[in-house]
């Protein structure tokens, strides 16, 4: 007896999604570190950014979107260390 | 008159003046202590807006966030004021009033931030998305 699933066609695990940057495609030219509610989102749960590589978002808003966290931090809106933040 | 204009030693002699014409918008949000009342919190902000003004700015926009909960304590608190002040005024009234603003014993914490075109645009609809300010036609 074994309790692996079978599937009848082998399943497409990595299903390949172009990625791109969401403050070109919506025309975001100023990201708020007051908004602490959006901030989060690009953030991991322990409240460390997200890289690149993951979000997609172009070179330019990375660095605009570091800075802006960093600020939010200082600002007690956002944790430095947190937990469970999601 | 070229030769007068790339004298880096005039420049030098001339550049605060120059700085000090060159109004820059700037939003500072700072954080008071929960151990204030109200009226002592908004005589504290009276008093921030004072001294911009003392020091040659000009008070453009003030918001009162209220009592909000930090995300981690300082100075052992868990709550504060969160006060935001935008203002225009030259670049050399900066350091005094980060100072100023290092030296009261009621701000937590401070962040003073200059204001780009893009920053600028993003606040004015952030004013009227908030109501405190009527969307221009």
């Amino acid at each position: 007896m074994s309790n692996d699933i079978r599937y009848l066609t082998p399943i497409n695990i990595d299903i390949k999604r172009e990625k791109y940057c969401r403050f070109k495609k919506s025309g975001i030219k100023f990201i708020d570190y007051k908004d602490a509610d959006y901030l989060l989102k690009l953030v991991n749960e322990q409240g460390k950014i997200l890289p690149r590589r993951l979000t997609g978002t172009s070179a330019k808003y990375q660095n605009k979107v570091s800075q802006a966290i960093k600020r939010a931090r200082h600002l007690a809106l956002m944790p430095y260390v947190g937990d469970l933040l999601k | 008159m070229l030769s007068f204009l790339g004298n880096s030693d005039c420049f030098r002699t001339f550049a605060p003046l120059i700085n000090f014409y060159i109004m820059n918008l700037y939003e500072t949000v700072f954080i008071l202590t929960p151990v204030l009342s109200d009226d002592q919190a908004k005589e504290a902000v009276q008093k921030v807006e004072k001294e911009i003004k003392s020091l040659g700015g000009k008070v453009q926009h003030t918001e009162n966030w209220g009592l909000r909960k930090l995300a981690y304590p300082i100075q052992k608190k868990s709550t504060g004021f969160y006060f935001l002040v935008e203002f225009s005024a030259p670049g050399t009234l900066v350091a005094d009033f980060e100072l100023m603003m290092k030296r009261d014993e009621r701000v937590l914490r401070f962040l003073t931030v200059k204001m780009d075109d893009h920053h600028t645009a993003y606040s004015e609809k952030r004013k009227v998305r908030l109501g405190y300010k009527k969307a221009e036609a």
